[in-house]
């Protein structure tokens, strides 16, 4: 959460000048279970990043790049929806992202 | 209208990670589909509900396009204001390019709240699409009863107990009402067949003057399903024919989408925990009743389309 502000630091109309800056909030500690994609069995057809609800998947160069953790829910959607099963869903605390994961509750601060 | 995935992704999602709305929304996916088919830069209005209120929790907003938020009741009116506006600048030349307006608004702010201020912006004939994203009831609120709430879903207003067996009536049919209003483009779409959903919006996007989309949109916090199966009981509503998916083109109409086999309504409610209480052998009348008027429903729609009975 940004640093509480006063009437007067706040843009006329409340308006909020920085498009897309709910990426600062991190939503990753959310999740219980935790999506792990088996490159060798993607395909690459992306529907995972069209319809992930929180848009947590990266792409690059036309390819499945992975997962951004740090805002992941763990819906499990993409691994539902996946049409050659290459991603599964595994319990948070077994996964072995412990390294980048930022804790049960998400890093609030910047 | 084939859409490419991969020349998609060279662009960047109009819509930020970090919203807030519950892991598995089926909303949210239905508002960035309709934000990814859009191919010139657009200008947005939401009503109140869930997608406005996940997307903009000051200080934060998860819309990379400009974006307003006025009143439950005003996304139509406030859309036309937009619209207007920019039209007005067009003229003086103070500004300069395409710009499509897109308004959002749940079945809440659709079907009931906002009906008049939709009603009166589609007949002025503004040059902007209203996107309603149907999940069944105020969700946002905690689950209340909306005149798109299924006959016999438990809400917390029309709750499953001695006196009450859910909602008493059946659903508004708010798409018909909009094509009554003679608009040059009107559907209804589901999340699952993204590529109808997106094909429509860049289709209604093209068309100038007033355009209306109704979109079911899962809510799995109401109808008590896993979230993972978020768009997998938006299909099954399509399979079912609850849902049909269809457009009306200056007043002709075209089923998009024919299930090879109908599938019963119980297959639809079987998995959504608001049903439950449909399960049970002394509700089976009320299961039949809701398959007669599904079936009425598809029945009419076939005969609009000039589609085979059956």
């Amino acid at each position: 959460m940004a640093d509480e502000k006063g009437y007067r630091d706040i843009p006329i109309g409340g308006i909020i000048v920085e498009a897309g800056n709910a990426a600062e909030y991190k939503t990753g500690g959310w999740r219980t279970y935790r999506p792990r994609v088996d490159k060798g069995k993607c395909i690459d057809c992306l529907r995972c990043w069209l319809l992930c609800p929180d848009v947590c998947i990266y792409v690059e160069d036309g390819k499945m790049a992975g997962y951004d953790y740090d805002h992941c829910k763990g819906c499990g959607i993409c691994a539902h929806i996946c049409p050659v099963k290459a991603i599964e869903m595994v319990l948070e605390t077994e996964g072995a992202g412990a390294a980048d994961s930022r804790g049960r509750f998400g890093s609030r601060k910047k | 209208m084939a859409i490419n995935l991969k020349e998609l992704s060279k662009k960047t999602v109009p819509l930020s990670p970090g919203h807030r709305a519950c892991a598995g929304c089926g909303s949210i996916i239905t508002i960035k589909l309709v934000l990814m088919a859009a191919e010139d830069p657009i200008v947005c209005v939401s009503a109140t509900g869930c997608m406005e209120v996940v997307t903009t929790i000051y200080p934060y907003t998860a819309w990379r396009v400009p974006f307003m938020h006025n009143a439950f009741e005003n996304a139509a009116a406030t859309l036309s204001g937009i619209e207007t506006a920019y039209r007005s600048l067009l003229g003086q030349g103070k500004i300069s390019g395409k710009i499509k307006f897109i308004a959002f608004g749940g079945d809440g702010g659709t079907y009931d709240i906002g009906l008049q201020s939709l009603s009166g912006a589609m007949e002025r004939g503004h040059d902007m699409l209203y996107v309603c994203y149907d999940n069944e009831a105020y969700m946002n609120t905690g689950i209340q009863r909306s005149s798109s709430t299924p006959f016999c879903a438990a809400t917390s207003t029309s709750p499953v107990g001695k006196a009450s067996r859910g909602k008493k009536q059946y659903p508004k049919d708010l798409t018909k009402i909009m094509v009554a209003h003679r608009l040059p483009y009107v559907a209804q779409a589901s999340p699952h067949n993204w590529q109808d959903l997106m094909a429509k919006t860049r289709k209604a996007l093209s068309i100038e003057g007033p355009k209306f989309m109704n979109v079911i949109s899962s809510c799995h916090r109401g109808w008590r399903v896993p979230m993972t199966d978020s768009l997998e009981v938006c299909r099954l509503a399509v399979e079912s024919c609850y849902w049909p998916l269809f457009e009306v083109e200056d007043g002709a109409w075209k089923l998009n989408y024919r299930p090879r086999q109908k599938l019963p309504i119980t297959e639809w409610i079987k998995g959504q925990k608001r049903f439950a209480h449909l399960l049970k052998p002394e509700n089976q009348p009320m299961v039949a009743r809701m398959q007669e008027e599904v079936d009425r429903r598809w029945g009419e729609l076939l005969q609009l389309c000039g589609e085979k009975a059956g």
